[in-house]
């Protein structure tokens, strides 16, 4: 499974970069849609398929269609290249530096070799269902109310403009 | 799977699989496209295809043949790269969706355990709506890349009807899952051995049917491709090969929600089993192609009977009628599944 995981890792990253680095919006969130799929085959890999599914329903085939539907609307094209800010110029790669070696440190705590044991490996539907309707069901409800009223702004708002 | 096997000889059966299923898909989607003339040419009283073979049966290679033959134009201003990808997201995910359906009861011979299906995935319900959702990608970019008016209309139409359509056709499927209680396509028709899921699921099933229809851009709920409004809709702009693509993947989606209606909702191939050995094992197969045969039928029988909604229709029916009716049905089964656990 190893060079599998090399190769859609290497993907995943290729596909992340292009997401930023392409000019044209529909390309970036194509780029994106990539990134998305070629996680979804990692989590496939280690053997949570529940997620790699509902990584693809949720993000590449609900949430990037809105992204790719607006960009749609909108009729954007090339995007012609803006004087940066200053402040971008000046802070932008230190800043990258900070949240790299942020994360590093955050992922090397937790780091380890030793493989997890199956018997405790659950990412099943049921399993899944479990903890966020069980243990996280507050944080799962708050969450889902954020959305809501940030859809009734989107309607406010775009209703005012009528 | 083989349990004896080397690896090789594993990956070779494995292939052998697709090839075949791939070999009866197209065969499949040809004969369903000859289906559809003929049945729709019946209903108009006119004969149909009849020149090509007898009661033109030979009418699909004459037609493939065509597509392969005829010029393939490149708009001048099209986006290139997405234009030439769009048809293979399309054909590609109206045909990976067929790998996770179950055709079949797996049989025995010689001490090597012969599946009818490609991959068996624990979250096979899930894998298809998934692998549905990324189709809507094709035409949607289809009609952005064409970049002309009618593409690109029949594009953000059929976008805004996927999605809408999604979320009932996935809500029908929850019921019936949450009866199961289990993803797995397997499972699910090996429960229905004494009750199909249709007298559990009424309402679930009429949801689904008419949700899948919308999910395959069929007539009445064809709008993306409306050809009194839209010309062609997201394929305008396409030629040749390319436009056959869009169309096999049209049909190969029919296919498949096809399949699905039969495991879903009416025990698959479960049927009467009798006879000697061979027609035990050939039976199953029979039986879920009757199946599927029928919903192909009715389609077709839709397509020629109704007539085409509007678009604002459609997305009121969509989101007032069909969606609120799918969480009622999934709060009700939940409630009557939930009461009998206790």
């Amino acid at each position: 499974m190893a060079p599998l995981f090399y190769i859609f890792a290497a993907v995943a990253i290729l596909a992340a970069l292009s997401v930023v680095l392409q000019r044209t919006p529909v390309y970036s969130a194509l780029s994106l849609i990539v990134v998305l799929c070629a996680l979804a085959v990692v989590y496939l890999l280690l053997g949570a398929e529940f997620m790699a599914v509902v990584q693809v329903i949720v993000y590449a085939g609900a949430i990037m269609v809105l992204f790719v539907l607006v960009i749609m609307l909108l009729n954007a094209r090339r995007e012609s290249p803006v004087n940066r800010s200053q402040m971008a110029r000046r802070l932008g790669v230190p800043l990258l530096a900070v949240f790299m070696a942020e994360i590093l440190f955050a992922v090397w705590g937790h780091f380890s070799n030793a493989p997890i044991p199956a018997a405790e490996f659950h990412a099943g539907p049921a399993a899944v269902g479990e903890v966020l309707f069980r243990s996280y069901v507050l944080p799962f409800e708050v969450t889902s109310i954020l959305i809501l009223v940030a859809v009734l702004g989107a309607v406010v708002l775009a209703k005012k403009e009528i | 799977m083989a349990t004896s096997s080397s690896p090789m000889l594993l990956v070779l059966m494995i292939l052998l699989r697709v090839v075949i299923v791939l070999v009866v898909l197209l065969t499949t989607i040809a004969y369903a496209v000859w289906l559809e003339r003929k049945v729709v040419a019946h209903i108009q009283s006119r004969w149909g295809p009849y020149l090509v073979g007898p009661h033109g049966l030979l009418q699909p290679v004459a037609d493939a043949l065509k597509f392969l033959f005829k010029e393939d134009i490149l708009p001048r201003e099209v986006d290139r790269v997405v234009y030439y990808l769009a048809p293979f997201i399309a054909f590609t995910m109206a045909f990976a969706s067929i790998a996770v359906i179950p055709f079949g009861e797996s049989i025995t011979i010689r001490g090597e355990t012969i599946p009818f299906e490609i991959a068996n995935l624990n979250v096979g319900v899930l894998f298809i709506l998934a692998v549905t959702s990324l189709g809507v990608y094709g035409i949607a970019l289809a009609g952005w890349s064409s970049n002309s008016k009618f593409p690109l209309f029949g594009g953000l139409r059929s976008s805004a009807q996927m999605i809408s359509y999604e979320l009932s056709l996935g809500l029908a499927v929850v019921g019936v899952v949450l009866i199961a209680g289990t993803l797995s396509l397997r499972e699910i028709v090996e429960q229905q051995r004494g009750l199909f899921n249709i007298v559990k699921q009424p309402l679930g099933f009429l949801l689904y049917f008419t949700a899948a229809i919308a999910e395959t851009n069929r007539a009445p709920f064809d709008l993306p491709e409306a050809e009194s409004e839209l010309v062609g809709g997201f394929h305008t702009e396409y030629s040749s090969f390319k436009f056959a693509m869009f169309f096999m993947a049209e049909y190969a989606n029919i296919v498949t929600v096809s399949c699905l209606a039969t495991l879903l909702f009416f025990g698959g191939w479960l049927g009467p089993v009798f006879g000697p050995p061979l027609l035990r094992a050939l039976l199953p197969l029979l039986w879920f192609s009757l199946k599927v045969f029928c919903f192909l039928f009715a389609y077709i029988w839709i397509r020629g009977t109704l007539p085409r909604f509007r678009y604002d229709q459609l997305m009121g029916f969509g989101w007032r009628v069909l969606f609120p009716l799918a969480l009622g049905n999934v709060l009700v089964t939940s409630l009557v599944v939930a009461w009998q656990a206790s």
